[in-house]
């Protein structure tokens, strides 16, 4: 009703509010041409030319045992990078949010820096620690001990893309859960950990699990870090993303375009697991 | 809220020294996965001094591979200042059939691995395409692919600020005359303003470190579409590691510059909204 009486002061009348239709038909015309452009027809694309030839050759293409060990390395990564930076980050988060030391500011910096860094620099930084050169490089030789080129590495320099996921997600509903639920059940005489587990940990659940989710599409997804400490070695050290890379650039196009295409639907997984665990409140 | 939190007095004794162990690991794990490999860094590019450090820097494939990367993401910035407005406009104000699955594919981007982005763009954009434009090894891919992985930052940012922002406010000014273009100006924009600010922001910071999207479609050709981080692996590859060092520094610090701008717009931004 408001909005009729608006229209109807328009001194403009009519043409003013056919105007406002058009500026509404042109705002969606561009808005979804460029996510078309950007977006939609790209990864369209690849589906379809991944299953232009049926899906046998496609097939075929993810189940040679180059591919599998790929697939197989990704996932070994992600399962140990995941639950690392699920524990740690609730851990972080409650120590950012409950507790006051010095050098807080940092932390709190540290923790949002590798969502801004460059993944190369990340795998070079790594590099410099423990490869050939680096500071730990002669020790961990001498110990027989290979981080770089190896697993090790490849998890290490994953964990810190992957660190601030679970933090970002946690700390907002730390701030406004409050510590009064948790002082009650410590009057009540709770343990710490009690408390953590029957009151924290309840309220925070969809906050770690949304987090999670976001956490583990990064860690699978993730090249431009690995690409630099793993050496590339092929049924080896090669993840799924190194393993679309080296079949582009060995023209096996079927062989990229079908590794790619599982790769995009375990995002789409991924943006179902984020529908799903989205915090309802807008807290942020 | 948060404010009366901070001000209530400290937990009881109980569980305290448990919370003591939790801050010491959360310390040490930062420093042990972040701190140390990047003090590893530094220090390695100002191991042999500031001369040969100045030199690494100023090396004109490095020069002009990080003034493309500056390049490049203003104009990222700018053009997802624009759309990501547009397309957030018409998420939260417009509705259309499909608008669910619109919503739902903003965030494929933050999902979709990046060497898979650089594919898919190469695939529609690249010397096979099918509708005939090829934009492979020049400037206008690494724009592109910086578009595609920079999308979601803007929409995400100014949707929900939009989906809060009161209406009466916009009624009133249309009931007052104002036409779309003038409301949009003066009463919606400004409300908007420190949201598109700080989603330019991620997507700047983005945009800089971007590699797995640029790497295929670029073609890394020197002086024309090679970009800083596929410059800094490129000297990492031919074993010049205190250059790309060097290089990795300013980088390093322009994402710290870029964090701590974000930093100070948040707290602006809830001043705004506090007063």
């Amino acid at each position: 009703m408001p909005k009729a009486l608006a229209r109807d002061a328009d001194p403009r009348g009519r043409a003013g509010f056919a105007r406002a239709a058009v500026s509404t038909w042109v705002l969606r015309l561009v808005g979804l041409s460029y996510l078309a452009l950007i977006l939609a027809a790209p990864v369209g694309l690849v589906f379809w030319r991944t299953f232009e030839h049926g899906v046998g050759p496609a097939w075929d293409a993810v189940t040679t045992p180059a591919a599998k060990h790929a697939f197989l390395v990704t996932i070994i990564i992600a399962a140990i990078a995941v639950p690392a930076n699920t524990i740690f980050g609730v851990i972080c988060a409650l120590a950012i949010v409950r507790r006051r030391f010095p050098g807080k500011g940092i932390v709190n910096a540290l923790v949002d820096l590798p969502l801004a860094l460059s993944p190369v620099v990340v795998g070079l930084a790594f590099l410099l620690l423990y490869g050939r050169n680096g500071w730990f490089g002669s020790w961990l030789t001498e110990h027989g001990v290979q981080i770089v080129f190896a697993l090790p590495g490849m998890i290490l320099v994953t964990i810190f893309v992957s660190l601030p996921f679970v933090v970002r997600e946690v700390v907002p509903v730390l701030r406004e859960i409050g510590t009064e639920q948790e002082q009650a059940a410590a009057t009540l005489g709770a343990s710490g950990f009690q408390t953590f587990r029957r009151v924290t940990l309840p309220a925070i659940r969809w906050a770690v699990s949304y987090g999670v989710v976001l956490t583990t599409a990064r860690a699978l997804g993730e090249f431009g870090a690995v690409s630099v400490v793993s050496g590339h070695i092929v049924g080896k050290t090669e993840t799924a993303t190194l393993h679309v890379e080296e079949r582009f650039q060995s023209f096996d196009y079927t062989g990229a375009y079908a590794a790619s295409v599982v790769l995009a639907l375990l995002a789409i997984a991924t943006l179902l697991g984020m529908t799903l665990f989205k915090p309802k409140e807008a807290i942020r | 809220m948060s404010a009366r939190v901070e001000s209530l007095p400290r937990a009881p004794a109980v569980g305290r020294t448990g919370a003591g162990v939790g801050m010491g690991l959360a310390t040490a794990y930062l420093s042990l996965i972040v701190l140390l490999p990047l003090a590893a860094l530094v220090w390695h590019a100002g191991k042999a001094g500031r001369s040969s450090f100045w030199d690494a820097v100023s090396d004109p494939q490095a020069v002009s591979a990080l003034k493309l990367t500056l390049a490049v993401s203003v104009v990222v910035c700018l053009v997802n200042a624009v759309m990501g407005t547009v397309v957030a406009w018409i998420l939260v104000r417009d509705r259309f059939p499909g608008q669910g699955l619109v919503n739902a594919i903003i965030d494929l981007p933050f999902a979709l691995p990046t060497i898979v982005a650089g594919l898919t763009l190469l695939a529609l954009y690249g010397p096979n395409g099918p509708v005939g434009v090829n934009v492979a090894f020049s400037r206008t891919a690494v724009l592109l692919a910086l578009l595609f992985v920079t999308l979601p930052f803007v929409i995400r940012t100014v949707q929900p600020v939009l989906l809060e922002l009161d209406r009466e406010m916009e009624e009133a000014a249309v009931s007052l005359g104002a036409g779309p273009l003038l409301t949009f100006r003066h009463i919606v924009f400004p409300n908007l303003f420190p949201a598109i600010l700080s989603g330019v922001a991620l997507a700047f910071a983005r945009a800089i470190g971007e590699f797995g999207a640029v790497v295929l479609i670029s073609g890394n050709l020197p002086f024309k579409t090679e970009v800083a981080s596929v410059f800094i692996f490129g000297r990492i590859e031919s074993g010049d590691a205190p250059g790309a060092a060097a290089v990795s520094v300013v980088i390093l610090l322009i994402s710290f510059a870029v964090l701590l701008g974000i930093g100070a717009l948040r707290r602006w931004a809830t001043r705004h909204d506090r007063a």
